[in-house]
């Protein structure tokens, strides 16, 4: 039986990949395990008070998100609504042309990667520059980003010097301070020279207009302090009702995260420079990205779109740490992955109808979902979905003669007796292929259907004998 | 918690679900359960024509199919004793997985009252009947591992009170506990590789505590775990927790 092409990524990974993705994604959940439990009597109300939150911000999206375009407006900046990757691509690129722009610097946005802005950008003129450490690497080595906030958990610093080598960065040195270094020399300049500065948004308050932009490297700060357009790009879910809430959701998200107690760099962006204002940008545009959201809002699945992207459930998750994430085929990978980018293909679901296969459902990426989005759950309803739409898939065994079979008890129990064959068959004879797979990693155990019936038949009779003996 | 609002229990009458890899290859827990249970003053209905709870189906997405089979579970299990069931999976599948297939479905009622009165065994024992140690004798050292569909239940924490309350257990800890052995159904031939590693990583974290026996609730992931470990050719002792509970009672270990 073939295995399922996740299985297979993870069996061809090398090494040092596995290496690098099982540590690094051990080390942050430990950390983050401790620092809430630390910090926090009960962090699980947290996470469930955070998931109420979201919850609420997405069943009423049709409400917040002309309130949060009113208030955008009124703080000075200028909001577009693109419904497809092409739409807020081609909105970006316009902004960039209407000022003449030709270079612009990105600080790291999930959207902009979802959408492929920077490919986008580059074929139309436009230098895109990454300026995040690990985008930056990702872009240098014309690689993908393995992990939504360490894009490059699958690489370790060896191959990093390697890269900045023969890039002309400097002479192979792989002590992490001096990487970091050469990155910011390089990029020190890039932020001067640039026409316009790029940033996602973590989040958007809906009662202020506050964009509030989450980094550690003071990237977006620079992004937004040396040049004179601002253009956020942010995924219409990203909502939040109050800036009170921002006190939850920073605190989760810094812990979830990287596991911090806060970020280094929290920028609070009311708008473009005001007057009296000594710098900032002095254009701000807003481009709302749908992208296949508002299809997922139809859909049982709509709770993913409370994800808040801090790779929690990436870093805890079995099949993760095994695999990688480029094993996931997508932006989004791990079990937030499993679910959103599957969803976001809209009709041509089937493609990635085997992500949400990749799980043992183990539940554990519920467990530390700052938002608490039942991920098993929603693997569990396109499961069904791949099934009720008749994709094919490596491992399944066809259910129909079984459910046949357990709903019918002299049917169950004469399968039961049947089964002992199996103690005396080759495992290359046994004529389902699932035991043959089972087979091939670990020893069957022993048949004994229908031992137990036996055994309590037996119990019940020398009872009743016992109960009828005379005194 | 995943199965709230449960039927408080009233008398002594218990129905069993064996589960169906107790019914195919473990009849040993199955047997072990009954002899726990009625040590407990149960009364042991056995309804005969059991068969399985319909998580394969379930997770495997044929859900039409899986309906089927949770609706012969309901008819199996009628009345309104608890079901005691020697699983945290089947047990979660019940109080949980069934309400979400049965969510469109006109008799969802039906399916959440069977989930109501579900209880895995050491669920049962300690929050159903209140009993917070166990008698006999067994002297091991215990790794415990928390299977993950005891996940946000009070099983786990219950099984850990019995074993820890027996004389001569001593419970050893050992590395990365909240991870998943492996197994998930059809998971462990859909992805073999994955499965297998996620397995030897459980298994190197149990062998460094050194454990005389490792204990679950879950005969499915001790079968990986114990299937595993036989091929590599340094195979465990494993066991449900029921055998231990059983065997304590015998003084036998």
């Amino acid at each position: 039986m073939r295995a399922q092409r996740i299985d297979q990524a993870a069996a061809a990974l090398s090494p040092k990949t596995k290496a690098a993705v099982y540590e690094g994604s051990k080390a942050v959940h430990e950390k983050r395990t401790r620092l809430l439990f630390d910090h926090y009597g009960d962090p699980d109300r947290l996470r469930r008070l955070a998931g109420e939150i979201k919850r609420h911000v997405v069943e009423n999206l049709d409400t917040y998100l002309p309130a949060v375009e009113a208030r955008l407006v009124a703080n000075g900046a200028r909001v577009h609504w693109a419904s497809t990757a092409e739409a807020a691509c081609e909105a970006v690129h316009s902004i960039l042309r209407a000022r003449g722009a030709t270079k612009l610097v990105k600080a790291k946005t999930m959207v902009s990667e979802e959408i492929g802005l920077a490919e986008y950008l580059e074929r139309r003129g436009v230098e895109a520059l990454e300026t995040d450490l690990g985008e930056f690497i990702v872009q240098l080595d014309h690689d993908q980003p393995s992990h939504i906030i360490a894009p490059i958990r699958h690489k370790n610093r060896r191959q990093i010097a390697e890269l900045f080598e023969r890039n002309g960065l400097g002479a192979y040195d792989d002590e992490p301070g001096m990487i970091t270094q050469r990155a910011r020399q390089y990029l020190r300049h890039k932020y001067l020279e640039a026409d316009a500065g790029l940033t996602g948004a973590n989040f958007v308050v809906a009662e202020s207009g506050r964009l509030v932009v989450v980094t550690n490297e003071g990237n977006a700060r620079f992004c937004l302090a040396a040049t004179r357009c601002h253009i956020a790009l942010v995924g219409i879910e990203k909502i939040l009702p109050r800036d009170r809430d921002l006190a939850l959701f920073l605190n989760l998200l810094a812990r979830s995260a990287t596991a911090q107690q806060l970020s280094v760099y929290n920028e609070f962006v009311l708008g473009p420079r005001a007057p009296g204002q000594p710098d900032g940008p002095e254009e701000m545009h807003v481009v709302f990205v749908d992208n296949g959201r508002t299809e997922v809002l139809a859909t049982e699945c709509r709770d993913i779109l409370r994800c808040i992207r801090c790779g929690a459930c990436l870093n805890v998750c079995p099949v993760y740490r095994q695999a990688g994430g480029h094993a996931y085929r997508s932006v989004y990978p791990g079990p937030v992955g499993a679910v959103l980018s599957p969803l976001l293909l809209g009709k041509r679901f089937p493609e990635k109808a085997d992500l949400p296969k990749a799980s043992s459902l183990c539940g554990a990426c519920n467990e530390v979902c700052p938002v608490n989005i039942p991920i098993p759950d929603l693997l569990l309803r396109l499961r069904a979905r791949a099934h009720a739409e008749g994709v094919p898939s490596p491992g399944t065994p066809p259910m129909g003669v079984w459910s046949l079979v357990a709903t019918q008890p002299a049917a169950w129990r004469a399968a039961l007796a049947g089964g002992r064959i199996l103690n005396h068959l080759p495992t290359r004879l046994i004529p389902f292929p699932a035991l043959r797979a089972w087979e091939a990693k670990r020893e069957l155990p022993p048949w004994r259907g229908g031992e137990f019936r036996r055994w309590l038949k037996m119990r019940r009779k020398e009872a009743a004998r016992g109960q009828s003996r005379p005194q | 918690m995943l199965n709230p609002g449960r039927t408080p229990i009233a008398g002594k009458r218990v129905q069993l679900m064996a589960t169906c890899l107790c019914d195919a290859f473990h009849d040993d827990v199955a047997a072990a359960t009954v002899e726990v249970l009625e040590h407990l003053g149960c009364e042991v209905e056995f309804p005969e024509g059991q068969t399985c709870c319909g998580q394969p189906a379930f997770n495997g997405g044929d859900w039409a199919a899986s309906r089927r089979v949770v609706r012969h579970t309901v008819r199996t299990f009628s009345g309104g004793d608890p079901v005691v069931v020697p699983s945290g999976s089947c047990a979660a599948m019940l109080f949980h997985g069934a309400a979400l297939e049965f969510e469109r479905e006109p008799d969802l009622d039906e399916i959440e009252s069977l989930g109501r009165r579900t209880w895995e065994l050491g669920d049962f024992i300690v929050n159903g009947l209140g009993v917070g140690s166990w008698p006999g004798r067994f002297d091991s050292a215990v790794a415990l591992h928390r299977s993950c569909h005891t996940r946000g239940t009070a099983s786990s924490e219950a099984v850990a009170l019995l074993l820890g309350s027996i004389a001569g257990v001593r419970l050893v800890e050992f590395g990365e506990g909240e991870q998943c052995c492996g197994f998930g159904g059809t998971f462990s031939v859909g992805f073999p590789h994955i499965s297998a590693a996620m397995g030897d990583l459980k298994l190197d974290h149990v062998r460094a505590a050194k454990p005389d026996v490792l204990v679950s609730g879950d005969t499915s992931c001790l079968m990986h775990l114990s299937g595993l470990a036989a091929r590599e050719g340094i195979p465990i002792r494993a066991m449900h927790f029921a055998q231990v509970l059983r065997d304590a009672l015998k003084g036998r270990t």
